[in-house]
């Protein structure tokens, strides 16, 4: 028996949950263990009160995410039937004629907070281990066990939508103020008395025994469906939410509608309405690759899949910076949050100096907005050290390198600096488009050297790209992924190819609206395109803000490195740049303008002059294939970047391109995508786009051979 | 007559009670409706960029029956971006009006295909919540003497002489033929189950009609409007009736149509529609008829509805094989038998409304696809609907199998 069933001479049963599993969830074994429990308690004699407890750290985790992406179509009754059953058996337990008491030791989220929404009254330890809320929305799902319709009818509509739409989590004193739990208690040992207490504290109070919902003349806070106030939210709302999601993620939108649906409703009719909405979503593709890659794929990186499994654990202490510009500074801010002391070095002491303040003006920022104390900011800030003097770097376990993309500067750096890390230390580099064993070349050590991509902005860009040299060490390697999570960021392991990963596949995102520029598409829509899909901007506008001159001058890098052109044909590409950056002196955002104009007052328009040079008014290309071009190219990028070994998971594939280029949340990530359009889709589709806008589009050899296997479903 | 009005096909959703806890009340309006036109379009391969118009009968047009509910059926079920649609409201005739509507439009020549239909969630949207002057303008009500229609259904029983026994035993013969016909799949040719998105079906067969019903059971029930009769009501129709001295009240929740949800669609389009689009004709609308009666007593106007329907079709009733009558109270149908001399053998003869219940905008073309069913099924040719309708209307329409 997984539920201890306690009864006490007051006539309060204690329910304490302690499932077979690392932690309560509702699966099988809970359908049976609490029904047997909830029949037990319907039958039991001198019933005073209910106390639902936990036995494990986390108070009640929720659903089964295997069941779940494990759902078909022909499968989808019995999925309901599933889940009918727990909402009648939680049904049973809030009409209960006693009062029900959730005591909340530990995080309840998703299920374990719907849980603790089918008992009469809440009580939390207040601790930094408890969270609640409903984050279904994240992995593309709803909060399928009376979570949408309880808490709409619990805070009105206005108030539960934050929670349900972007699946918010609260500590238990944020919990209290809005209404989500009634009590707390400091001491987790007060749990289950101070729930008794409650529970003998009303025993003349029947409201206690009844949820407001089932109270007669109940009115839901905020308004109900007729309230104009109300009507007005929901026209605004829908709007409002749409902008956000493009129209991509079903998720939210069958949320709202199932909320709304909870005003005008009773709640069994809601709670049934509820159950066809998350059986619904889970057929989504979008909720299976949100799943795959924002839970499975996730665990599985942060678990240190592509660490080195018999290297023991590689803290680093002493970090030097080498190059306090835009990454150099993020870098060391990151690293000092993370209590490690860093050396922020550049040529002049000044440049340094300055590198620090971009520290001291983030830190000043979170003072001011009350998340930090000034005692913990100086903490911060007198770890950094900038300066001028190399012998300062003496005894760092681990450097990073982040002066200008140069392979000579790289090189004379290394040389130089070498020398200063402790025995055994580790050189990292942070490039973007040099070949990490090129640049291993200048190393006494090769073994030691590592690349260590960071992304712009550093202290908001939660990925770090960390790439294996020809001979970097296993050690090496462990050092780069345990400092990357440190940091707290989530680390990615490729092998060393020009670009990685993600420049790689990122470039031919702007490659192919460069493409669809020069064929005469209007720009306006080149970037709409891109945003349709799910991108965070359009290939022109982030060209602009990379910068063209900044393309042309790897371009030239390449070129002397004999590596131009090696990933593809990029004459239209360089063509285009040079007509706008030589020819029109639109270098880019940063120089003044590109594609774009940019106005003092933050607004942009499209430079005139570039309908002049490539719109041609004639050019009627479908939208779809628009849309699928500027997809597709990155997820062909990243199937070839798989299957010649660039990449050494899919998992880092996914989270990369999610994390690193801004791939479409919908997506799961480039390589989930594909599972879920279905390989032989997937490859019928290229060719089409290959016949009739060239061979880049050409399916990876990966993608047919996984077609003819019929590989079609992510595991 | 330029155009004949082909019946290319009629479907139905199931009925269920209209309240919460009923089948369907968990289904939006515009969802029950799109429902049916995605059938509709399934089941023909039907370009939906041919239809021209979309006219749908609703009753309690407010909240989410609002703003031209058609219209947004159309939408929701995903056709053409060029297809029309228009709500109508000609009380509990709305569904047939909008089959009539169809018909002239197409008639004309005017126009070539339109789907013609209702919807009618009583459950979500109640009946009354759209107020009007009828019965709460007072000057207008004490002008023209208002009583709601139980009352007047319980006059016609009244100054027919029919008992409470008389109506409860229509009623369990409504229910018996209903249940025979649903069982015996009678219906299943047009009965749409409402499926949700994931293709699980939340209703499949009519489930608001009662076999196990018994004239004991039925004679338990309390008279539904003996009380407001007392409050006044009766009064003013003993103004109106003087040779009466008392309004009889025998209907029942028993014997008055049920409060259901449920919508209902015909496809009426020209000759030149059908062989563009390879469709088949089942039927065709010979004629239309619409007028007005006594709006007091209010329920008297299908039998001279349905003699004018013959008279402009130039038939007599003895070309008529089956009588549809929505049996809004059981004296309605009887009343319609009586004024038309024509025998319940022959009368609904798959019960009614008091079985099945009664959508309010959509159960006019309910008929449509109930007797054209039973027409094949019989090898039988020609079919009169008729439905009394507020404000003393009564509306007929003649089909006959193409």
């Amino acid at each position: 028996m997984t539920m201890h069933y306690d009864k006490d001479a007051d006539g309060i049963v204690t329910i304490t949950m302690d499932m077979s599993g690392p932690v309560n969830a509702m699966n099988d074994e809970f359908r049976e263990d609490f029904g047997a429990v909830i029949d037990k308690l319907q039958t039991e004699e001198d019933l005073s009160g209910v106390v639902i407890a936990s036995a494990k750290k986390v108070f009640f985790a929720g659903g089964d995410l295997n069941d779940l992406v494990a759902v078909t179509p022909d499968r989808i009754e019995d999925f309901m039937q599933g889940i009918g059953i727990i909402k009648a058996q939680m049904r049973v337990l809030e009409k209960l004629p006693v009062p029900v008491v959730a005591a909340i030791n530990g995080a309840a989220l998703g299920g374990g907070y719907e849980l603790c929404l089918a008992c009469n009254h809440r009580i939390a330890w207040n601790n930094r281990s408890v969270k609640l809320g409903l984050p279904e929305v994240t992995l593309g799902l709803l909060p399928g066990g009376g979570g949408v319709v309880r808490l709409t009818k619990l805070l009105g509509l206005e108030a539960a939508l934050p929670y349900l739409l972007e699946g918010k989590q609260v500590d238990p004193v944020k919990a209290l103020d809005a209404g989500m739990i009634h009590d707390l208690v400091t001491d987790v040992d007060a749990l289950v008395p101070k729930a008794k207490e409650y529970i003998l504290a009303n025993k003349d109070n029947p409201d206690s025994a009844v949820q407001p919902w089932d109270q007669k003349g109940y009115k839901i806070p905020g308004g109900g469906i007729t309230s104009p106030k109300i009507q007005q939210a929901i026209t605004g709302g829908t709007a409002m939410l749409m902008q956000k999601t493009r129209g991509l993620l079903p998720a939210p939108e069958k949320i709202l509608d199932v909320a709304v649906q909870a005003l005008k409703l009773d709640l069994e009719t809601a709670l049934v309405i509820e159950s066809r909405g998350i059986a619904a979503l889970t057929l989504t593709p979008q909720a299976k690759n949100m799943i795959s890659t924002f839970f499975f794929g996730l665990n599985k990186v942060n678990g240190g899949a592509s660490r080195p499994k018999d290297v023991p654990p590689q803290k680093t202490e002493k970090l030097g910076v080498l190059g306090a510009g835009m990454m150099g500074q993020g870098i060391a801010y990151v690293s000092a949050m993370a209590g490690i002391e860093v050396i922020l070095k550049d040529i002049s002491q000044e440049s340094a100096e300055k590198g620090k303040g971009y520290s001291e003006m983030l830190l000043d920022k979170r003072v001011s907005r009350g998340r930090m104390t000034v005692e913990k900011r100086d903490e911060v800030l007198a770890r950094i050290t900038p300066t001028a003097n190399d012998d300062d770097l003496a005894g760092c376990d681990l450097i990073i390198e982040a002066v200008f993309e140069n392979i000579e500067l790289k090189h004379g750096v290394t040389n130089q600096l070498e020398g200063q890390l402790a025995e055994d230390g580790i050189w990292g580099s942070n490039t973007s488009t040099l070949p990490i064993t090129q640049l291993a070349e200048a190393s006494s050590k090769p073994e030691n050297f590592v690349g260590i991509h960071f992304f712009s902005p550093v202290d908001k860009m939660p990925l770090v790209e960390i790439i294996v040299g020809d001979k970097t060490s296993d050690v090496a390697l462990a050092k780069a992924f345990d400092y990357t999570q440190q940091i707290k960021k989530t680390p990615i392991v490729v092998n060393d190819s020009l670009g990685f990963f993600t420049s790689r596949t990122f470039g031919t995102y702007l490659d192919e609206g460069v493409r669809l520029l020069s064929e005469g598409a209007h720009p306006v829509l080149i970037d709409n395109m891109g945003k349709a899909v799910g991108m965070p901007v359009g290939p022109l506008q982030v060209y602009d803000e990379v910068s063209m001159e900044l393309s042309r001058k790897a371009w030239e890098t390449w070129e002397d490195m004999g590596v131009l052109d090696k990933w593809g044909d990029g004459t239209v590409a360089r063509d285009v740049v040079n007509t706008m950056v030589v020819e029109n002196g639109r270098g880019g955002r940063h120089h003044g303008g590109g594609f774009y104009e940019y106005a003092e007052d933050g607004s942009k328009a499209i430079w005139p002059g570039l309908l002049d040079l490539y719109y041609k008014s004639d050019v009627h290309l479908p939208e779809s294939d628009l849309k699928d071009r500027l997809l597709f190219r990155q997820v062909i990028e990243a199937l070839k970047c798989l299957e010649s070994n660039v990449l050494r998971s899919e998992e880092d594939g996914n989270i990369g391109s999610i994390m690193g280029i801004g791939a479409p949340v919908w997506t799961g990530g480039l390589l989930q995508f594909v599972r879920t359009y279905g390989y032989d889709r997937f490859v019928a589709r290229c060719r089409e786009l290959s016949a009739a806008y060239g061979d880049r589009f050409d399916p990876p050899q990966i993608a047919v051979e996984r077609a003819q296997d019929g590989q079609q479903q992510a595991a | 007559m330029p155009n004949t009005a082909y019946i290319y096909d009629a479907v139905r959703t199931p009925r269920s009670k209209g309240k919460p806890g009923g089948s369907l009340h968990e289904v939006k309006p515009i969802d029950l409706g799109a429902g049916l036109l995605r059938a509709i379009q399934e089941r023909h391969d039907l370009d939906t960029s041919y239809v021209d118009d979309v006219v749908f009968g609703c009753v309690t047009p407010i909240g989410e029956q609002g703003s031209d509910i058609a219209k947004m059926v159309v939408q929701n079920a995903d056709w053409d971006e060029s297809v029309a649609g228009v709500q109508l409201d000609r009380f509990c005739a709305s569904g047939l009006e909008a089959v009539n509507i169809a018909a002239q439009k197409v008639a004309s020549g005017w126009e070539d295909l339109v789907l013609a239909g209702g919807v009618e969630c009583m459950s979500r949207v109640p009946m009354g919540s759209n107020g009007g002057p009828m019965g709460s303008d007072p000057a207008f009500a004490a002008k023209t003497g208002f009583v709601p229609q139980g009352i007047g259904a319980d006059t016609i029983a009244t100054l027919e002489g029919w008992s409470r026994e008389d109506v409860d035993r229509y009623a369990l013969e409504s229910q018996r033929r209903a249940t025979q016909a649903r069982d015996n799949g009678w219906f299943d040719k047009s009965v749409v189950p409402v499926k949700d998105e994931s293709g699980v079906t939340i209703l499949e067969r009519d489930d608001f009609i009662k076999p196990d019903t018994t004239m004991d059971g039925l004679g338990g029930l309390n008279a539904s409007f003996e009380m407001i009769g007392q409050f006044g009501f009766d009064d003013v129709i003993l103004r109106k009736y003087p040779m009466l001295d008392q309004v009889n009240h025998v209907h029942t929740p028993g014997n008055s149509s049920g409060i259901v949800d449920g919508s209902s669609a015909v496809l009426i389009g020209s000759e030149k529609a059908g062989s563009d689009l390879g469709l088949t004709p089942r039927g065709r609308i010979v004629a239309t008829a619409v007028l007005s009666t006594d709006p007091i007593i209010m329920l008297t106007g299908p039998g001279p509805a349905a003699k004018k329907c013959l008279e402009k079709a130039g038939m007599t009733k003895d070309d008529i094989d089956l009588w549809e009558i929505n049996e809004a109270f059981a004296s309605v149908a009887l009343r319609y038998m009586k004024d038309l001399d024509v025998d319940h053998e022959i009368t609904n003869v798959n019960g009614g409304a008091i079985a099945m219940g009664h959508p309010l905008g959509a159960t006019g073309a309910m008929l449509v696809s109930v007797v054209l069913d039973e027409l094949e099924r019989r090898d039988m040719k020609r079919g009169m609907l008729s439905l009394c309708v507020g404000g003393g209307m009564g509306i007929s329409t003649i089909i006959e199998r193409a």
